[in-house]
């Protein structure tokens, strides 16, 4: 009889004590989401705003009040930009050197990985130490050393001299991101494929080399975005527009016109989104290799 | 297929531990050597010495006719099995098996010929289109073994190929092993630390010790007659029992004294222990096998010198048999015993001073032995060892 009682009160009293505990903990986790919210909006923002500018006619982007979405959304700004015969030159430019010294960087990278890897020699973590401090200084600080190399072999302005320079800037990176990973393989698959007869070169390209594919993704785009987005290499030693990559080509841009006088943001926006594109579509094509990388290294077996 | 040998061979590592001393070992063409000992005992050293994934610091390996000090893994043309398999992770089972034989540029359908064939003689047929991930334990090991077996080399060599098994499996692929060595006959180097692995799968088995061979022989001559008192306690299990003791002249026949007990020695195996004379009056090692005792109650009257007053203070129940556990006031030989009775008889609050030692009895199953109660041990004094107390070797 009692316990019928009670189970009844206790069942009218659920729904409000559980609400009271939802209501507790959401006062409790408010100024948590508050926060994420803020910086959300801090790091979202501005790419929000870059986009929005790109689709805003001209004459609608300084009007009053703030138009956070374009009224009359137009995609004139997408097809100035890319009429422009500059910045295609950009575009083009820009993808040849960044797919060129990915693939050299990769080379380079996995090789000197192997052996900084794999292999005990005098000299080892020097060279890796060594080549870790380089990847401190500042672009800055090897760009009159950079200069005066390539005025000697005669490649100012040339996109040969942004490939030889880029690389300098890249390759500590990626040899260093190969290095571990190939350290991380069990030296048993390597001797195991000796036994089976492999030579050495035969070890690394059939053996170790898929075996560190996520590495290679990982440091291939970590070096094409490097590239892409360098900027200061691209200003100092090219000068002829035909020799501009794309982050130059936005900062020198002056649309159509020509004009200098006034500056068209709406087309720098859209030409912005353009350069942002193929970075974006390469990370998400890839991201599902770095994930699986990324995992495949923390567990074993 | 060839005969293996080992010429004073000498490992020292760039640190300077000496991993392998001078040994010298032969295996014959089709012979099954297992080389068995404790960790860092130089066993796998060794083996991968014959690989040829280490260098030789000193001495000569040969294979068939061929020096191969000098030669690549690729040249010396044998097969390994590593514990963890080794599988190429990226490759399906068939282009496992398969890449020993592409690189050596075999004409293709020999190659599928060859890996089907060894897929069927490993029953991996069906999993041929897999990837290694996608296998458990056992079938890894079984791909591991065709990558070896396809290959058809001079020799195959095993580092402790079952110890990632776990136990019921691992009897299984013993027997299998066993069974695919022998119907295929090629020499094999077999590495592991598992006394038992090494008793039932080995034709012969070295047994090595601190980059040292101790003996090498037929696994039941390691048994009955062990060169010194390493090689009796690493093999058989449990491990024999060995204590410090008295031999003395009494009634015309020999005793051992240990403790406040008294055994009396087979006439026979005196007589066959040629050298034991020699140490009547002094101080002897004596071996007792677990095995070697019986529950007294349990058979005939045993003789008052082949019997062991003592109490238990353990068993170990294990179904077929029971161990039974208890000490004596000797000094005991095997240092991990040691270390067990301190533990042990420190909580029983005796004189730690006095030298005790924990001994082993193996008895039938039947026995009423319970722990803490006084118990009769009947002892086959047929089958007691003899070793130096200062060589450790045998009598």
């Amino acid at each position: 009889m009692s316990t019928a009682v009670e189970a009844a009160t206790r069942a009218a009293a659920q729904p409000t004590a559980a609400r009271r505990r939802r209501l507790r903990r959401l006062v409790r986790r408010g100024p948590f989401y508050l926060l994420l919210a803020l910086i959300f909006v801090y790091i979202v923002f501005p790419f929000y705003w870059a986009i929005r500018s790109a689709f805003t006619p001209d004459e609608d982007l300084f009007r009053t009040p703030v138009q956070y979405f374009p009224e009359h959304p137009t995609l004139g700004n997408f097809r100035e930009v890319l009429s422009t015969s500059d910045f295609q030159r950009a575009l083009i430019n820009s993808t040849i050197i960044a797919g060129t010294v990915t693939a050299i960087a990769l080379v380079v990278g996995s090789l000197a990985g192997y052996a900084l890897g794999r292999f005990r020699f005098r000299g080892r973590s020097v060279s890796l130490y060594l080549m870790l401090s380089m990847t401190i200084f500042p672009q800055i600080a090897i760009l009159g050393a950079l200069y005066t190399m390539i005025t000697r072999f005669h490649l100012y302005n040339s996109l040969r001299a942004l490939i030889l320079s880029d690389l300098v800037l890249v390759i500590p990176l990626t040899v260093w991101i190969l290095t571990t990973f190939m350290r991380a393989l069990p030296p048993d698959l390597e001797e195991a494929a000796y036994i089976d007869g492999a030579s050495p070169f035969q070890v690394f390209y059939k053996v170790m080399l898929p075996l560190v594919a996520p590495g290679l993704v990982t440091a291939g785009l970590l070096a094409f975005i490097t590239t892409w987005n360098e900027f200061l290499y691209a200003l100092s030693f090219t000068q002829t527009p035909d020799k501009h990559t794309v982050t130059v080509a936005i900062t020198t841009f002056t649309g159509k016109s020509g004009s200098t006088f006034q500056v068209p943001w709406g087309q720098i926006m859209a030409a912005t989104v353009i350069v942002t594109l193929p970075l974006i579509v390469l990370t998400l094509i890839l991201q599902r290799r770095i994930l699986a990388g990324l995992t495949a290294g923390a567990v074993k077996g | 297929m060839a005969e293996i040998a080992f010429e004073d061979v000498t490992k020292v590592y760039d640190g300077g531990t000496l991993a392998v001393e001078d040994l010298t070992l032969e295996i014959e063409d089709g012979e099954f050597m297992v080389l068995v000992g404790p960790s860092g005992c130089g066993k796998t050293t060794a083996l991968r010495m014959v690989a040829g994934l280490e260098e030789i610091s000193e001495g000569e390996i040969r294979i068939g006719d061929r020096v191969v000090n000098e030669l690549t893994p690729k040249e010396r043309d044998i097969a390994m099995v590593f514990q963890n398999y080794a599988l190429y992770p990226h490759m399906t089972v068939e282009k496992n098996l398969a890449f020993g034989l592409a690189l050596r540029k075999l004409p293709k359908e020999e190659i599928r010929d060859r890996v089907h064939r060894a897929a069927r003689t490993l029953e991996i047929e069906e999993f041929l289109k897999r990837k290694p991930r996608a296998l458990s334990g056992g079938q890894r090991q079984r791909v591991a073994m065709g990558r070896a077996i396809v290959r058809e080399p001079q020799a195959f060599l095993m580092d402790e190929p079952l110890s990632n098994l776990d136990a019921q499996l691992r009897v299984q692929m013993r027997v299998e092993i066993h069974q695919l060595q022998r119907r295929l006959g090629v020499t094999t180097i077999y590495v592991t630390h598992d006394q038992v692995e090494a008793m039932t799968m080995g034709d012969r088995v070295a047994v090595m010790s601190e980059g040292r061979l101790q003996q090498v022989d037929h696994p039941e001559v390691l048994y009955r007659k062990p060169v010194n008192e390493f090689v009796a306690g690493f093999i058989g299990s449990p491990s024999i029992n060995l204590v410090e003791s008295r031999l003395e002249r009494r009634d015309g026949g020999l005793e051992v004294e240990f403790g406040e007990h008294r055994l009396a020695v087979d006439d026979q195996l005196a007589g066959n222990i040629s050298g034991l004379e020699r140490y009547v009056g002094k101080d002897v090692v004596v071996g007792i096998r677990p095995e070697a005792f019986e529950d007294a109650s349990l058979g005939s009257q045993a003789p008052p010198g082949r019997r062991l007053d003592a109490t238990c203070d353990r068993t170990e129940p294990l179904g077929s048999e029971v161990l039974a556990y208890f000490t004596v006031k000797a000094r005991s030989i095997l240092p991990s015993a040691e270390g067990a009775d301190a533990v042990y008889l420190g909580e029983a609050g005796e004189e730690a001073s006095e030298p005790l030692a924990r001994l082993v009895a193996r008895v039938d199953s039947r026995t009423k032995i319970a722990e803490g109660s006084p118990m009769t041990l009947a002892v086959d004094t047929s089958r007691l060892y003899f070793f130096d107390p200062t060589t450790k070797g045998a009598v």
